[in-house]
Parts: C-alpha cells; structure tokens; sequence
C-alpha cells in the first residue's frame, strides 16, 4: 500500500513540477490523436452525410461494415497496418513504419468507422421537415445538405468526442506500427504500459492521472453536447 | 405583371394511393386562393407540388412571368416559397431563421440585418430577435415561419395551415399579417385553412379540394 502512496506523491511531484518527459509525451499523444481525428473527421463526415442524405448503392451493407467498424479490435488494426507498412508489405516503400505518421494512420483507421456511423444516425435522425424548409426559402442541393448537417451538429460534435475517446486511450494499434520508440512515437498509453511492466509507476500513474482527467473531460463534453442538442441553450445544457 | 402559376392535368399518388387526380387551376398574381378540404383530400401535396418540392406522376406545373414560361429552376424557386405546416424552425436563433433565405441569396451585413428587422417587426417578434427558436411558443413559431418568408419577397406565398392548432390572439396576428401582405406586396397568396370563416374572411376566390381536383367552395 505505501508503494502505491509513494507511487502517486512522485506521480503529482512529475506532474506539478512540468516535467519534461512527461510533457513531451502528452504533447506527442495529443498531436498523433488530434491529427488522426481531424483526419477520421474529414473523411468520416462525409460519408455519413452522404449515407444519410444520398441514394448510395449497398447502403445497408456500407452501414453495417461501418458499425462493425467501432469494434474493430484495435490489436488486429494495427496488425492488417503493420503488414502494408513493413518493407514486405505493398506500401513498405513508403518507410513509415514507427514514425507517428504510421500512428496517426492507425488510429484514424479505428476513429473513422465511430465518426462516420454516429454522423450518419445524428444526420439520419434529422427531421425530415428541416430539409423542405430548406428548400422552401430557395437552398441549392448543397446548402440544403449544410442546413440538415448543422442541424445535426450537436450529435456530430459527440460522435467526434466519441472517436477522440476512442484514440486516446488506445494502445494496441499504434504500439505495433509505432513500436513505442522513446522521444518519437512513445505516447501515454503506450508508456504506462512500458513503465509499468518495468516497474516505474510514477511516470505510469502520472499518466494515468493524465488520462484519467482528459477521459473525464471527454464524458462531461459528450454529456454537456447531447444536452445542448436537446436543450438548444447552452445555460440549459450545463444544468 | 407578377407570376402566374397554373397546374395541368396534374396525377399524383402514394403508394398507390390516388392523392390528386387530373388536377387544373391557374392562379393569377396578386390574388388570395384560400383552399379548404378534408384531411386527406391533397391539400398539402397540392402545395408541395407547386412549391416544386415533389414532381407530379403526370402533368404540368407551369409558372409564367409576362406569358414567357419559366423552367423549374433554382431562380425560379427564388421567387416563391411555401410556409410547411409544421414550419420546420431551425434549431438557432431567431435572427438567423429569418436571415437563413436572405443569406444563402448572398445577402448579408446592413442590408440583411434591415430585412431580418422589418420582417420581425411585421410578426411583432423583434424582441426576440436573439431567443433560441426552439424557445418560442407554437404561436409564434407560426409567426416567425411566416417571418421567414416575408423576409423574401417572395411572388407566390403559400401557406399551409398558417394558423392550424394555435390561440385566437396569435391567429389574428397572423390574419392582420396576410391582410397586410396583400395590400403591401403584389404577390399572390394561396393559404389552405379548415377555418370557413377564416376563409371567407381573407380569401379573394374561395377553392375546395374534392376528390382529387380544386373545384370552387
């Protein structure tokens, strides 16, 4: 018991006193999951839009893949990755094995399919009243979809934050393609569980106290977004 | 001269249903058609067709300016507008439902915010310029739908149900509205009411949906 106590004093001295290790490596996670979510955004969005809104063809079946999607196991994601990216695989040329590229890649591959799916039901669920609105006060095709998606855009923002809990706290994935290679691609998760089977627990609980605070963070955002989409009020939403 | 609006032989039907069936009638500019009919007759579906929202099965939906006939394009979709039944508010301000016609039109800064003004002023809903919509009682979102197609200018005003499940006050506002619009503006105004005295009260030519076609009431 008074190892752990120790472990989470040296844990808050790490944390209070900036230190540097573990400020780069927050840095760095922030970085690969922000880019990988901006990325899994820009391509996700789209695609639940135009499942929504469009005629597409096999709709159904897109629809199922994608919800299958948020359970890929992130293990076996950054596996199928590791194949295509090692100097045997078809995009080995592209040397881009254990950089954060590489994990950048993997965990958009894993944000991509929540994104997409939850930006498709939020869009989906749109009155259908909104978009002959729309089109009632002169709209062209493609303002009428902005009309409907900004309508939605509460429940898009939460499936955004969605996928952001997803890559945050994911290790398996880029643990494979980073390789956890220290000042380059060695992250939170995957130094907590680096340190921790070394038995260092201060940087492993420091991290941990991290995490633990930005998921925190992620819950309350997702909660005060579902009730601004219901409430319409952001006073309303924090109540 | 505004715009005319006549319908040809229009058929249109759900799933099998015959909703209109061999449909004609034409409406000349700056006139007020209030259209009366049982649930079900195709009161709304006559609207969404000639707000070119739905395409008939069969038919013509022709819009003329001067006698030239106009395509159904987006311009032409630009000069009309058809307040829904049930509005279809957006979940913002009430400034920015107003402003949504007029900016997607390319209108913006002192001259949209004028527009935006008059028009809430005319629904007596200035003061709420910067409520949530949602907020607002079923009443003024009537009013604040209308508001939104004043904002416009738009030739042919249709109104689907403009004062349907709402208290006698907000219905005379919304009265005094189209009165005023009439007047005011040149446009015509095609209004469906289940109210007969609301009919005779506003309407120039008084129309009944039987059977799938408009006859006269």
């Amino acid at each position: 018991m008074q190892s752990i106590l120790d472990g989470f004093a040296a844990a808050f001295g790490l944390i209070i006193t900036f230190n540097p290790e573990l400020w780069r490596i927050i840095s760095l996670s922030i970085q690969v999951s922000g880019s990988a979510l901006i990325l899994a955004t820009l391509l996700g969005l789209p695609v639940g839009a135009g499942l929504a809104m469009r005629r597409v063809p096999f709709k159904g079946v897109v629809i199922s893949l994608l919800n299958t999607g948020m359970g890929l196991p992130p293990v076996a994601a950054g596996l199928f990755l590791y194949l295509f990216l090692s100097r045997s695989g078809p995009l080995g040329f592209m040397g881009l094995l254990y950089t954060p590229t590489a994990m950048i890649i993997a965990q958009c591959i894993l944000a991509f399919p929540i994104v997409a799916s939850l930006s498709h039901a939020a869009i989906a669920n749109v009155d259908p009243v909104i978009r002959q609105a729309a089109l009632t006060l002169g709209a062209t095709p493609i303002q009428e979809s902005l009309a409907v998606v900004k309508e939605a855009r509460y429940a898009i923002l939460a499936g955004v934050m969605a996928g952001l809990g997803r890559v945050m706290a994911e290790v398996g994935a880029i643990l494979i393609v980073g390789g956890n290679i220290a000042g380059y691609t060695r992250v939170m998760t995957t130094t907590i569980a680096l340190e921790t089977d070394k038995g260092n627990f201060e940087l492993a609980i420091a991290l941990g106290i991290i995490l633990l605070i930005i998921s925190f963070a992620i819950t309350v955002a997702l909660r005060f977004l579902q009730r601004l989409g219901r409430t319409g009020t952001s006073a309303a939403a924090w109540a | 001269m505004g715009l005319e609006l006549e319908i040809v032989q229009v058929f249109r039907s759900y799933n099998g249903n015959p909703i209109l069936q061999d449909c004609s009638f034409a409406f000349a500019s700056g006139r007020t058609y209030v259209l009366q009919g049982p649930n079900g007759s195709g009161k709304s579906t006559l609207f969404r067709t000639l707000a070119l929202l739905e395409p008939p099965d069969r038919g013509r939906v022709e819009y003329r300016d001067g006698g030239r006939l106009l395509s159904a394009s987006l311009q032409l979709r630009r000069r009309i507008t058809l307040v829904l039944p049930s509005t279809g508010i957006f979940n913002t301000t009430v400034f920015a439902n107003v402003a949504y016609g007029l900016k997607i039109r390319g209108i913006t800064g002192a001259a949209r915010e004028a527009r935006v003004h008059d028009a809430l002023v005319a629904v007596g809903l200035a003061h709420k310029k910067w409520q949530r919509a949602a907020e607002l009682s079923s009443g003024e979102t009537k009013r604040l739908g209308i508001a939104r197609a004043m904002v416009i200018n738009p030739e042919i005003l249709m109104l689907d149900e403009p004062s349907a499940n709402i208290d006698p006050a907000n219905t005379e506002i919304i009265e005094s509205i189209i009165v005023k619009m009439r007047q005011e503006r040149q446009a015509a105004i095609l209004m469906i009411t289940h109210d007969p005295t609301q009919a005779q009260r506003l309407g120039d030519e008084l129309l009944f949906m039987r059977d799938g076609r408009i006859v006269p009431a």
